[in-house]
Order: C-alpha cells, then structure tokens, then sequence
C-alpha cells in the first residue's frame, strides 16, 4: 500500500456546489479523512445541477458531483437545530481542518464562531470560501461563477469587443478559489507542525480571480491604462499582427498558436512548404516583422495556409519543429488523446447508481504519496452510520434524529 | 510582521515564464525563501514582457513580472559552463525544493535531473511543471499556456452560441498550474516534515486543465455529449448573463439560481408586465425564451450606472455584480478595505499597485515584497549563503560564471 500524504488528517466539509468541495476533494486525494456534511433531503446544492447521467435529474447523477466528491463520507446533519449543532460540535471537537463556504452573516447562529471554536479545539484550522471573504463592504452580497468573473475582472478581458463579454465556462472562479482555498489551508497545517496552532483562512473568490489578470492591474496602475476585451493579436500580448497567436481555422476544426521565438517562426514557415511570401527576412524576427509594410496580406497568407492543414497533421508537423501550436480538441477527443492514453490519465471507479463512468485522474503526481482514487463519491448520508456511532449515538439516536429530520 | 508558515523553507527555482514563477510566488508570498537562477544571457523571459514603467522597456521595468515574482532572490548565474552547474549545485545542498518548467531536455543536459540531484540532496523536493509530463509521445512537445486551453477542450467551447472558439483573454494554464504544483509541493513538504523524505513530483499542464475542464468532460463520459460554445447561458439559470448598463461598454452580471431569486430579482425591478409573464415563471420557460428576456432585462439595466443596479440587486439578495475594469478594481472600495491592493516601491518599475494575498491566514499570512532586480542577490547567494570570498565572486564574475 503506498504512503498517503495527509494520511490521518481529518477534514471536515461544510461546504456546497464547487469551490469548497474541490477544495477538500484535493485533500480528500491525498489522503485526508474527509467527511461531507450536507442538508438531510436536498444535499448539495450540486446535486441539482447537471450533467446528469443520461439526462436523469437524479441526485445520484451529477456528474461535476460524483467528480468533485470522490474519495469522501458522506453525512447529511441538520446544523441549524439544537440537537444537530451538539452532533456538529462533536465532529469539530475532533477534527483538523473544517471548510465552510457558509455566509459572514450567518456564522455566529451556526455556531461558527472562530473565537469558540479555538477554546473548544485550539488545533482546529477552519478555510472559509466565500465569494467576498470575511469583511469589507461587499462581504453579505451573493455571487454565483459568473458574478465573480465579472466583479474580479476577469470577465472585461474576454469576448469579442463588438459583443457582450464573455465568462469561461466550466465555474473557473469557483476552480481557482478552491486551488486558494487548499494552499492556505495546507499552509496553515504545515505552519501547525511548527507552532501547534490552528488558525483562520479567509478566501474572497474574487480575490483568487482577480490574482490571475496578466497585465490588467499593472497597466491600469503603472501607465492608467485599461485593457479591454479584444481579439486583436497585437492587443493580446504580441507585438505584431504578423506572428500567429490565436485560434485558427484548419480545414476540420481550430488549432492555437501562440509563437514567441524567431526559430518557432521558421518552423511554422517549414510547415507551410518555405512559400516566397513567408521568407521574407523582415518577418524572421518579432520586433522587425512589426515594420513589414503589408502586415494585413501577410496574416491574410498566414490564414489561408493553416485553412489548408487538418488541425491534427498540423498539430503534429509544428511539433516535429518545435512550434507551439496545438490542436483545439473537443471534448470526445480529449478522452482519446494518446498522450492523456498512454500517461492512464484517467480514472475509471463504480458508484452504486451511476455505474461505472471515467473521471478526470490525477493532476500530479508524486513519487512517493500519490494522488489516489479509492472510492466513489458518497450516496446522501451513506455514512450516517459510520460516522455517528463512532461519536458514541447509538441506533436508536439515530432513528430518533432521522424521524426528527435532523439526519 | 510574523514571517509566514514556509518561513525556513529554500527553493532554487530554475523556472521563467509564468506558470513556474506563479508557483514559486505563491510560496515566497508564504515565508519561502525562493533563488530564482536566471543569467544576464539568459534572463527571465517575463522581464520582457509589457507593461514597463512609463513604456520604456528594460529588464527591471516590467509591471507583469513583478506580480510573477515578488518576494524572490535573484541571481545571475552561467549555466553553460561547468563551474556554474558545480555553484548552483552547492544550492540545491542548501535547498529544501529545487522547481523547474523546462521542456524535458534541459535539467537533463545540465545533469540536473530527479535522481542526479536526489544524490546531492537525498531529501530534496523536486518539482518539474511541464507542458504534456514526463513521459508519453507528447513529452517533448512545446506548448505555452494559450496552447493549453484548446489540449483540455475547454479552448472548443469558450465562444458566442453557434460561432467559433474565440481568444481567451487570460493564459488560464499558466496561473492553474502554479496553483496545482504549490498544492503538490505542500503535499510534499508537509510529508517530508513527518517522515524526512523528499520526492519528485511530475505535473502536467494539459492534465491539470483537464481537471478544472471536468463539468463538461463529464457529460462526454456519461452522456457521449460534445461541448459546444454557449455563450453566457447556463443550462440551469435564466437570467444569466452579462446586460449592458449606462455609459459606454459597461456592463452588470446577474445570474438567477432559483424561483426565490427570481421572485427578488422582479420585486427589485418593480414588477412590470413582463416580468409576471407566464412564460417567464419558470426557469425552463426562461431559457426558452431566453433571447426575449435579456432584451427585458436589457431594457431595464441600460437605464442605471453599474453600481446602482449592483446596489438594487444586492440589497434583495438578487446575485448582481458589475464588470469591473483594471483602474476600477485597484480603487475598488471591497478590495481596498480588504488590504487586498498592495502598494510596492521599486526601484525602477516605481511605486505600483499590485494584487495582495489572495489566501489570508489569521496568524501566519507571510507579506509581500517587490521583485528582485537581475542578479540582485548574488552578494547574499554567494557570499552569505555559499560563503565565497569578495575576490572568489569577482574572479568568478570575470570569467562570465556569475554573469
């Protein structure tokens, strides 16, 4: 059996949808105990949210879910009533690290108070998650993905500048908070190797979007300049119009370029056949091809040429020569990638209802404690009973808080 | 000031570019003490990049590299002779982390891969941040981060509803990948402090999009369904999307997840006509006619400043946030009180505002610091650390070693 790296840690999730979920699943990778708390009856919100296997709304078939959740226990605990606070209380007593997305304002009646929580169980670390941390003038304002793309930055410097901007799909403000939220919190439990302490972790999730910006910041306050959406090349960090980045059409789909060195040019011009136009010595160099005298006509060849390749013979040919060009690739054809094939980047696991699916893997892996997937994501309250007659509830306790709706 | 929770830990950092020194920013920003390795032959190619201090361009001007780079040593070291491999050896002995985003080939021409390095430093953690891993036929394949997008077929369906995949505006592999490698590393360290072992660690930045590309990989798995562009619809909420408002090119956000916040949203607006349709009271009905309720919802949020509707919608709990520009979030009133706006001097990029933490620790949050200038440290590295002699670094300097 191989190491774990967070092997007996134990975490607690208090947390929906994606950013603190994720953010625990890492952990839960690593080898962490992690156990999810939910809402008797309803669960995650992401429960609700599809894809659903086969289109099947059920609560069991979500797909982001069963992906975000794997490798954890699953409790469902009613934390808003008497009894479920003492079960709550209970489980923070032992425990190392709780993640909660739950709202500045409704921390004191969920008995999330930090300073109580450090006497009860002053190793305790706690990473709240939420879209505009702790205070400040926007802390109780809500926010879904789209909102925090928008309120970080992130959304000014995307879409076309003729249209309305346009958010990345996929919740990627909610995938960079949780990648926040799990730094400071292993941060926070390296520094308690050191000093023996728990401590507070406050994640805005529109800070975590508004870190990662390129150049918006610096030029607004370097030079009071703002940068705007475009899908001009010379506005996207390349100094000429001339030097391919960007999407391009192939004769069966788009491939990306992004060239940034004169030897990568010459590649790409290898790849085109050396036509006449194309060796033009004012074009070998990023800086000197900006004085070319057509750069339109130029970009215009440039375009008709890569329209006349596959995307997957061009992928292949650029790379021969070391051009950073590839393939646009649609989701069925990442599952086929032979690079993602032969590296057994996915992962294959059974979940009582939803079967058999293949799941993104690892994003990394380490030699001696490896990410690994050992169970599937858990049914709603799967663990009730695991978990509870550990903290001493006997069946009858439990049937009681289940009738009382508090499980 | 408390120091920061990696406060003791060294990293020699061989990375440039961005996603690397993303990386190892976001551990120097924690305490770690990072020595970045460039050479004036060989500086980082972010120092190239714009925007530089009044326009001007120079190696110690770049506002883009001062956020990659904050808070690190640096030193300007020859690695193409032997005795600058024998020198930043002696670092790595002193090293706790060696990182590196090289294509495979370089670490290996210099002698410096896992198990070459594992023998000067048998605990040493070692981090390679590459494009496709260390192994498989694209192995030594090049890809920068825009690449990345279209490999994890998140690239496929960023565009407008029926139109082409478009630009993304933000390089996403670079930055998720500096993010992924520290998680990895404090994986790591946290190991080492148990057990006293290091480790390398192999991460891929294709696989690590491939991770953040899961809503949608998981409807191919389960589904065999192709993601498609979407524009701003989401197949769960109506509204959704961005509406313009007052002035040129501004714009709110407004997502609404559920009939109570559709309730909200239409009180707030006042309840008019449209809103009470039928055919509006669901959110299935919704996204039918999804085209005709921007156009109400447009009509409405055209009449207001983006930080009025902000404010109606907020107050009735109604999710709305304007898009904010770059000189609008570093005089953002949230931010500002939050001390998330961190105002660094330097010497030659001048006095600039600069993103803060974005993870806030209560009693251990590390600082921040500016960028070093080229070859600022070397005094320290090589005097200090290494213990040569003034006459030892200049020799060595004449000799184009520390160069």
């Amino acid at each position: 059996m191989s190491t774990k790296a967070f092997a007996g840690v134990k975490v607690l999730e208090l947390s929906q949808f994606v950013s603190g979920p994720y953010c625990a699943g890492i952990l839960a990778h690593l080898g962490a105990e992690v156990i999810k708390i939910e809402p008797p009856e309803r669960g995650d919100r992401l429960r609700h949210v599809g894809p659903f296997l086969k289109d099947d709304p059920d609560r069991e078939k979500s797909g982001l879910f069963l992906f975000l959740n794997q490798n954890k226990l699953g409790v469902t605990l009613d934390i808003r009533t008497e009894k479920g606070q003492e079960v709550f209380q209970r489980l923070l007593r032992d425990a190392d690290i709780l993640i909660d997305d739950v709202p500045p304002s409704q921390r004191l009646e969920l008995g999330l108070d930090y300073d109580e929580l450090q006497n009860l169980n002053p190793r305790l670390i706690i990473t709240s998650i939420t879209p505009f941390g702790q205070h400040g003038p926007y802390k109780d304002y809500k926010a879904y993905d789209i909102n925090i793309q928008a309120a970080s930055g992130l959304a000014g410097i995307n879409g076309d500048p003729d249209k309305e901007p346009l958010r990345i799909p996929g919740m990627q403000a909610h995938f960079q908070s949780a990648l926040n939220g799990a730094i400071g919190t292993l941060s926070a439990l390296f520094f308690r190797e050191i000093s023996g302490e728990g401590q507070y972790v406050d994640i805005s999730e529109q800070e975590c979007c508004a870190s990662i910006l390129g150049d918006v910041m610096s030029n607004a306050s370097m030079l009071d300049r703002v940068r705007k959406r475009s899908q001009s090349l010379a506005d996207m960090g390349s100094h000429t119009m001339i030097w391919p980045i960007g999407n391009f059409e192939t004769r069966d789909g788009y491939v990306n370029t992004c060239l940034l060195e004169p030897h990568q040019w010459k590649g790409l011009v290898e790849v085109f056949g050396n036509p006449e136009w194309a060796l033009d010595p004012k074009l070998a160099d990023l800086f000197s091809s900006q004085e070319h005298e057509n750069p339109e006509g130029v970009s215009r060849k440039i375009k008709t040429s890569i329209k006349s390749f596959d995307k997957e013979t061009l992928f292949q040919e650029a790379q021969k020569r070391r051009v950073p060009l590839a393939a646009i690739k649609n989701t069925a054809e990442v599952f086929s990638s032979p690079q993602l094939i032969e590296r057994d980047f996915f992962d294959e696991i059974e979940h009582p209802v939803a079967g058999k699916l293949t799941y993104p893997g690892a994003p990394f892996r380490l030699s001696e404690t490896p990410w690994s997937l050992d169970r599937p994501a858990p049914l709603l309250g799967q663990h009730n009973k695991k978990i509870y007659s550990k903290l001493g509830y006997s069946n009858s306790d439990l049937e009681q808080m289940s009738l009382e709706k508090i499980i | 000031m408390n120091k920061g929770p990696l406060s003791g830990i060294r990293i020699c950092d061989f990375t440039w570019a961005w996603a690397g020194p993303q990386c190892t920013r976001l551990l120097a920003d924690m305490g770690a003490e990072v020595i970045k390795i460039e050479s004036g032959k060989r500086p980082d190619i972010g120092r190239r990049l714009p925007p530089f201090n009044n326009d001007k361009p120079g190696l110690n001007r770049s506002g883009r590299f001062q956020k990659r780079n904050r808070g690190k040593l640096s030193i300007t070291l020859n690695l193409t002779k032997p005795e600058g491999i024998e020198l930043v050896k002696k670092i790595i002995k002193k090293s706790d982390i060696l990182t590196e985003n090289f294509s495979r080939r370089v670490m290996k021409e210099f002698e410096l891969e896992y198990e070459a390095v594992k023998k000067l430093n048998e605990s040493i953690i070692y981090l390679s941040l590459s494009a496709f891993g260390n192994d498989g036929p694209y192995k030594d394949f090049v890809a920068y981060g825009p690449n990345q997008s279209g490999l994890c077929g998140l690239g496929s369906f960023f565009g407008y509803k029926d139109g082409p995949p478009i630009n993304m505006g933000v390089a996403l592999g670079d930055p998720t990948a500096g993010l992924y490698g520290a998680v990895a590393l404090l994986a790591a360290l946290y190991h080492r402090k148990k057990t006293g072992k290091g480790q390398s660690i192999d991460l891929s930045q294709t696989e690590i999009l491939t991770c953040v590309t899961s809503q949608a990989l998981m409807d191919y798995s389960m589904n065999k369904r192709v993601a498609v562009p979407e524009g701003n619809s989401d197949p769960f909420m109506a509204p959704h999307g961005f509406f313009p408002c007052k002035g040129d090119d501004q714009w709110v956000s407004i997502a609404i997840g559920n009939e109570n916040e559709w309730q909200a949203f239409c009180n707030a607006v006042g309840n008019p006509e449209w809103c009470l349709q039928e055919k509006f009271s669901s959110c299935k009905g919704r996204l039918e006619n999804e085209a005709e309720l921007n156009q109400q919802v447009t009509s409405w949020t055209n009449k207001f400043d983006k930080l009025e509707v902000m404010e109606i919608f907020q107050q009735a709990h109604v999710a709305a946030m304007p898009i904010f520009d770059g000189r609008e979030i570093i005089n953002n009133e949230h931010l500002k009180e939050r001390g998330f706006l961190a105002a660094i001097k330097h010497p030659e990029v001048g006095k600039h505002i600069m993103h803060g933490l974005s993870m806030k620790l209560s009693k251990s949050s590390g600082q921040i610091k500016r960028a070093p200038l080229l070859g600022e440290h070397n005094q320290y590295v090589f005097g200090d650390l290494l213990g040569l002699g003034n006459d030892e670094i200049a020799k060595l300097q004449e000799e184009e070693i520390i160069y």
